[in-house]
This record gives C-alpha cells, structure tokens and sequence, in this order.
C-alpha cells in the first residue's frame, strides 16, 4: 500500500466518524440510547398497574421462551409466541417481495421519463401518502369490507356468487401491508436505477443478450444496493407493524408488533414487553448485519 | 348567581401565583368533549381550554405516571378512580370552590370507588351491552350468550370489543361467577368459555357504530352510546343486557397533583356540575351524565332511547366493576393474552 | 428470430404493472374523496351528496391546529433527518474497510428494529425526567424524536444512490484544483439529487403518519393529526376526516401541478 492510499484510508476514516458524527447524536438521544431504559425495565417485575417495580427479576426472560400455566403454575414451552413471530416473518416476507415484484416495474418507469415526469411521477407515488395511514387503511377496508367496491364489482361481473370474505383476514392484513409500504420500496429502488446509464442494457442487448441475461447480468447488480434498501425497509417496519394488522386483521390473530403493545397496554406486563422488544432487536440487527454483508459479497464478486 | 361565581373564581384566579394566566389543559377521550360546551365555557370565564386526546386508560395513565405532561384534569373510568389516588397522582377538591357539586344526583355521590366524590366529578356513563342486527338474529338478546356461545346464524359475524375488564367480567358472570374473582375454577370455566368461542367471532375489534350499521358485523359487545349512534344510522340494530351481569362505568374528571392551573379547574370542575352544561355534553357523545336536573335541557331522543333508559327489569344485572386485586389482575391479563393469541 | 429494438424505457409488462400499480394507489384515496361529500357522518354508508363536512372541517379550530402541527413537525423533522442522514451517507459508502461502519449501519438502522410502542415507552419515560427537570415542554421533543426515526428512512435511498456512483468526476474535480466543499456542491451534490429527494419525501410521510411515537412523548396540547383520529376510532370517524385529508390532498395536488408548470421552460 503506498502512502498516498494510507494517508487516503486514514482520512476516510475520519471523515465516517465526523459525517456520521450528527445523525448518531441525534438516534442516541431519541432512539437508541433510550431504549436502554427497556434494557434495564426487562429485569424488573411489572406493576400491578402497568409501569414497573424496581425489584430485580428474570421472570420476564425467562417469559420470552416459556410460558407459566396461571393456574398449575407450571413452565412449557411459549408456542405461542412462536406463531406469532412466525406469521409475523412470513406475513412481512410475503408483502417485501411482492411490494418488490410491482415496485421494481414501477421504479423502473418512473426512472426511465424525463427529468421533469420523473419528478411528478415521484409525488405521485407519495401524495397517497400524505393521507393519514389510519385514513387510508379504513378506506381500504371500504374497498374490501362484505358490501364495498371490490366485492360489488366482482358480484356484478358474475365472477362470484357471494361476497369474498376478505375484511378480518390475514389476506387483508397482506394487502393493507402491501398498500402502506409499497413506496418504501419503489423509492430507494428508483434512487438505484435512476444512476444507471441506460444506453448499458442496449449495448448489451445488441449484443445479442437474452432479455433475461440482461436483466440478471446488467440490471440486477445495479439496482442491487436499491434492493437491499428497500427489502429493510419494508421487510423490518412490517415486522413491528401495529395500525395495519390491528385495523385490517381484526384484532384476533396478532403479530409481533401488536402483542408486543399489548404487554404495555392492557397485558401490564412492561418488563415481558421490553425483553420481547429487546430480543426483537438483537435478532433483527444481527439478521441485517448478515443480510448485508451477502449482498454486499455478492455484488463484489459482480 | 352564575356571575358571582365568576367573579369570585376571577378573584380567586387574580391571587394563585406560579400559573398561566386563564389556560385549562384537559387531557380527555378522543371525540368526547363538546365544543359547544367548551366555546361556552370560554365565552363566560375567558378562560382558554386546551384539549388533548387520548385513547386509552392504560395510556393516560402511563404518560400522567411519567410526570412534566402539563395537564390539569384527566377523565379516567371508573376502576382506575382509585389506582390514581392510591398512587398519589391526583389532588382532593377544594369543595368550597365546587358550590355545584350539590347537583351530583344522589346515587352518584357515594360512590364505592370515591365515597363522597372528593376526587372525581362524573363526566358521563353508560353499560357495556350487546348489539345484534336483528335482521340476522331474531331471538333473545338480553344474553351474554350472544357471543360466548353465537347461535348458528350469528356464527362468525360476532365482534368483541378488545377491553379486557368488561369481556372478563361478561364471561365470568356468564359462567356463574364475580369480576375480579380469584377461584381458579370459576376463571378456569370462563377461559374455556371463552377460548372455544373465539372461533366463532369474526373479530375483536373497535369502530363498531360504523360496521354495526354498514351491516358488516351483525353482533357486537359494545358500548350503549356507540350503538344508540348506530342504530339512528340503521334501524335493525337493537341493543342488549345480558342477564347474567352487565357492567356499567363511569368516566370522572379528576384534579391532578401537578396540575398548574387548579382554579381554572375548579372552575371547569363547577361548570359541568351545572345541569344545562352537563347535558351538553351527554347530548355530543350521546351517553347520560351524573347531574340531577339535566334531564330538562336534554335531547329529545335520547330520553326514550332504549340503549340510555334501561328496562326496569334488567337495571339489577348491570353493576359497576370493581378495582380488582393484582392477583386477579394477573388472572385476567393470562387469560386475555392467550384469548388474543 | 426477429429482434426488435431494445429501449430501456419500453420493457414489455413493466407499464401495464405500473399503470395498474397507480391506479391500486389511488382507489383508496378515491373512495375517502367520495365519502368526503357524503351528507351522513358515516364514511361506510353513503346518504347523498354535500359539501357540509368542508366548513365543518375548516371552523373546527382542533383540526386546524393539529393538522397545522403536523405538518410543521414533518417539515422540519424530514429536513433535519435528511441533512444528517445525508452526511452519514456520504461518511458511510464508497469507503474502504473502515472500521465501525457496521456498527454505524445497524446504528442508523435501529429505529426500524423495535415496534414503535417500545420506543414510544421509552421516550415517554426518557423525555419525561428532562421536562420535569428543565420545565420546558415544547414542540422540540416532537420534532427530535421525528427527527430520529426518520432518519433510516432519508438514509437508505440516499445510500442506494450512492453506493456505485464513480468517484471519477469527483477525483477530476479534484485534479482541477476544486476545494472538497466545491467538488461536493458542483459534483457530487447534483448527481445524489434524486436520492436526496427521494429520502426527503419517504421521512416526510413517516412523519407525518406517525402516531404511537407522537401519542407517548406529546405534551399537553400538542397532538397532531394522526393522534387526533387514532383517539376517535373508538367513537367513530366521521366523514369530516375525509374532509381534512381531501383538503391536505388538493393542496400537494396545486403545488405539484405548480411545480410542473415552473418547471417546464427549463426542461
């Protein structure tokens, strides 16, 4: 390594530290350095009231995997926190690729006008969203409820005999999540593919590529980091989502984000609630570590 | 006499130190406060009411607990009353500044949760009762069997309101048992209840007056005012009190211990007391109040609507719910957390 | 096999989707329009066409205030979220191997990670003992703790776009004797434009619908639009909701429309 590269590593060094320097203040003040107030909280007893008692205790540790029967008093296993993180990873999974599959088409069109329809097709993916989310999701349910528009259209086409029961279903909570995050993912996909020089692909399509050896060696490896961008930010916030499954699902199967809210709210359990959201965290950063890293790899390697 | 109480209340205001001049922060249900009512209040008293929205007991609690919220008056229901003065977080009256407080009608005033209403003015009141369309169910309603075990045409079109404390109390009545009850036979019967009815419900949810009367939900256990609202939107809807026990609440406006503003209160605290002011507000969210003598300035259909005036011969199944013990309180949260599952 | 030519913005599937992907956008916001001009207060049943939700609406001096503040909130918590998270973005990518970028990435990431309620507690309880301790109750914890949570959402756009932008120009830049502040604002600046754009817009919206962050750390007097319905969905919400956000609708509809109009001789 010449000198000129050390002094070059050393600077970028610097430079992370200072650049980063502000956004880290501010997530230490009002994110992350908070949260380990829920650290502490998860080795107390609760209230009997909500809040907590400052007495040490593991019980709500020992909450997150096993589960005490209120009247034997004797520990099994907590399977049910296991469905519910497991319909909470396979719901998020579900809506990230299919919020990609639409997006990534839409992303594409958008970064392919010109600079001034680009800019209004932009807002365009934004404005719904200016509406308030609770707003948009009853409207939603409007749409999808026993009497609303899909179900009358669809009765009208004779596609049907009676109404799909969609409203209070996981189906719904799918298409509600969908809805909410689609511009989390089409936005960083549009940042990615917006760089690319497009003349790239019909170069190589002249040269004889297949449409999908282009898309797979030319489109993809560009629009990667977009991917990646995008799939956390639908895939994390759709983990912990509360407003869509609570209006949407019903209220009768949960997902993490909701059982989590009720250990603070009605459950009055804070100390469970504040391992769960602990354990949450560790799991997710240390998924997203590993994510990244692949995907990074990956595009190296080219 | 109103004008002397101004005046006296201006005095009383000129004198208190260390407080905004003429601001009130009441921290109140969402969509619960007449402005009518408040603009009325501000137009005689020149004092500027500040609302702000909560959404549930559990949370106004916790931000009250945290302490530099700036609020003054909080309305929580009924079995909170006493976990709010157990843990010190609101004030007693100044009864000498409260010369309404006269009119709190009799059965009202001594209350077993604040004998003698030193803490508490009533704010509004209601039942937690049934709500079927009768187009879909034309049987008896006056029963909790309704949604701990639907009859066959309401099968899957059953909604439950999410609030732990009126389900459990509906379900352990239903099996023969108290609220906050700690005979683990009795909670045992009530979860099983519970837990093999759930199938049968199509949600547990809030937001009933709208999907009671777009026909999406054809059974609810809800709130009366909610449903009285409903059904003037769709007239099948009927509303029902469960023999086997019924819960009625309150929710009271309570003084709190950091409350900057005390004798904005005080004064806020006497105007509802005022039986034209109170019907005010019962005729916005559609629920009676506490006050003898509003009856007079209250609307017209109200005072013959069935989800208000309860039959003569269901008034004794419905009764306000205790405070219950932590022991119990641990019973109910088990239970209901597994009901959520 | 007869190729035709090949054109970057013309891939056969890729409009249908899109087209079908705006229309699925709108429908939603369609129906709420609708139900705006209904004469019932219901937004479920339909009882005929009205305009009275519209001054109810605008005399209803809450839902001024609330929707006044909110938007305040997310103007200001987006433009903070987005400057950091730009900087960050620039410190973070196109770096080699410096240590504690990870811990940096998971960092910025982290206000993803939790559901919000446990922030919210967290805040509720953190904010708390600096208002009890310093008596200021303002609208700076709002915007701080928008600020925060925000940031992951300018950030990753940002860091979408910059991962893989060549440095070439930057490097010539530099060559031509261009200050690090004069290569960032005549090169770099420009060609991370729409990423800049695209963070801005997603921390703006996040803002503006949070509500269990903004229901815990929210003193007295200060909710914003969203707490505002969240605290009637018990009641019911009424068709002036639809009123409010039709009119929030009309005015992004006028400044766009604005914005393409000025915007057209330069093109």
């Amino acid at each position: 390594m010449s000198a000129r590269e050390d002094g070059q590593a050393r600077r970028d060094a610097r430079n992370t530290w200072l650049l980063s320097a502000p956004a880290l203040f501010i997530l230490t003040f009002a994110a992350a350095g908070p949260l380990l107030i829920m650290l502490v909280y998860s080795f107390l007893t609760p209230g009997d009231y909500g809040n907590v008692v400052w007495k040490f205790s593991t019980d709500a540790w020992v909450g997150t995997v096993l589960s005490k029967d209120i009247f034997d008093g004797t520990y099994s296993l907590a399977d049910a926190h296991l469905t519910i993180f497991w319909r909470s990873v396979k719901l998020s999974l579900i809506t990230t690729f299919f919020t990609f599959i639409v997006g990534f088409p839409t992303a594409w069109i958008i970064a392919t006008r010109s600079p001034r329809m680009r800019t209004a097709l932009l807002f365009l993916i934004t404005i719904p969203f200016w509406t308030n989310l609770l707003i948009r999701t009853f409207a939603i349910n409007q749409i999808i409820r026993n009497e609303g528009l899909l179900n009358t259209f669809l009765l009208y086409l004779g596609v049907i005999d009676e109404p799909l029961l969609i409203i209070y279903s996981d189906f719904a909570v799918f298409l509600g999540m969908t809805y909410v995050y689609l511009p989390l993912m089409v936005l960083p996909l549009f940042a990615a593919i917006d760089r690319f020089d497009m003349r790239l692909i019909e170069a190589a399509y002249d040269l004889y590529a297949s449409r999908w050896q282009v898309l797979r060696r030319v489109i993809l490896p560009i629009v990667r980091p977009g991917i990646v961008a995008g799939s956390i930010l639908v895939f994390i916030p759709a983990l912990g989502a509360y407003v869509t499954p609570r209006i949407l699902g019903g209220g009768r199967n949960m997902m993490i984000g909701n059982f989590i809210e009720l250990q603070f709210g009605q459950g009055r359990n804070w100390p469970l609630g504040a391992a769960l959201s602990v354990l949450l965290l560790v799991i997710v950063a240390v998924a997203l570590v590993f994510y990244v890293r692949i995907t990074s790899r990956e595009s190296s390697n080219g | 006499m109103k004008t002397t109480l101004a005046a006296m209340a201006l005095l009383l205001g000129g004198t208190a130190i260390a407080s905004a001049e003429g601001e009130l922060q009441l921290f109140n249900w969402g969509d619960y406060t007449s402005p009518e009512m408040i603009e009325k209040f501000e137009a005689e008293t020149g004092i500027k009411v500040t609302i702000t929205d909560y959404d549930s007991n559990d949370t106004a609690m916790a931000k009250i607990e945290a302490g530099g919220h700036g609020f003054d008056l909080v309305v929580p229901s009924n079995s909170w009353v006493p976990i709010y003065i157990e843990k010190g977080l609101v004030q007693e009256f100044d009864l000498s500044k409260l010369p309404n407080h006269a009119n709190i009608a009799p059965e009202w005033l001594e209350s077993p949760y604040d004998p003698g209403r030193k803490y508490s003015v009533p704010w509004q009141w209601g039942s937690t009762g049934i709500a079927v369309n009768k187009t879909a169910y034309d049987g008896d309603i006056n029963t909790s069997s309704i949604f701990m075990d639907p009859p066959e045409e309401l099968v899957g079109k059953v909604n439950v309101t999410p609030e732990m404390n009126d389900v459990m109390s509906l379900a352990l009545w239903y099996v023969g048992g108290e609220p906050c009850t700690e005979d683990t036979e009795v909670l045992k019967k009530a979860r099983d209840a519970l837990m093999a009815a759930k199938p049968k419900w199509l949600s547990m949810d809030y937001g009933m007056t709208e999907k009671m009367a777009a026909n999406d939900v054809m059974a609810s256990v809800y709130w009366n005012g909610a449903i009285f609202r409903a059904r003037l939107k769709n007239e099948d809807i009927v509303y029902g009190y469960p023999k086997e026990g019924y819960p009625l609440w309150m929710d009271q406006v309570m003084l709190l211990s950091d409350a900057q503003n005390v004798d904005e209160a005080h004064q806020f605290l006497n105007f509802i007391m005022e039986p034209e002011n109170a019907a005010m507000i019962s005729s916005f969210a559609r629920y009676a109040n506490g006050i003898a003598g509003s009856d007079p300035f209250m609307p017209e259909d109200m005072m013959t609507a069935p989800e208000i005036v309860v039959a003569e011969e269901l008034k004794g199944s419905g009764s306000f719910l205790p405070t219950c013990s932590p022991k119990a309180q641990e019973y109910y949260t088990a239970i209901w957390t597994e009901l959520q599952k | 096999m007869a190729r035709r030519d090949f054109s970057a913005s013309r891939i056969p599937g890729f409009a249908t989707v899109a087209v079908l992907v705006f229309a699925a956008l709108y429908l939603p916001i369609m129906m709420l329009v609708i139900y705006s001009f209904n004469s019932g207060d219901s937004i479920a049943i339909w009882e005929g066409f009205s305009f009275k939700w519209y001054p109810v609406a605008w005399n209803n001096e809450q839902v001024r205030e609330v929707t006044f503040r909110s938007l305040t909130i997310a103007t200001v918590a987006s433009v903070i979220a987005t400057t950091v998270a730009t900087m960050a973005a620039l410190g973070t990518t196109r770096r080699r191997g410096t240590k504690g970028q990870t811990f940096i990435y998971v960092m910025i990431n982290q206000p993803l990670m939790v559901p919000e309620i446990v922030t919210a507690v967290a805040l509720l309880i953190f904010f708390a003992s600096i208002k009890v301790a310093t008596g200021y109750q303002g609208l700076g914890y709002l915007i701080t703790a928008h600020a925060a949570f925000c940031i992951p959402f300018a950030y990753l756009p940002i860091r979408a776009r910059l991962e893989g932008m060549d440095r070439t120009l930057e490097i010539a830049a530099a060559d031509l004797y261009a200050t690090p502040w004069q290569a960032f604002r005549h090169v770099t600046l420009p060609l991370l434009m729409p990423g800049i754009a695209a963070g801005l817009m997603l921390a703006f919206v996040t803002s503006l619908d949070d509500v269990v962050i903004t229901l815990f750390v929210k003193s007295a007097g200060q909710d914003t639009l969203p707490t505002y319905m969240l605290a009637q969905i018990r009641r019911s919400v009424s068709a002036e909701v639809n009123a409010i956000s039709t009119l929030l609708l009309l005015l992004t509809v006028i400044l766009l429309t604005a914005f393409f109009l000025l915007t057209r001789k330069r093109d």
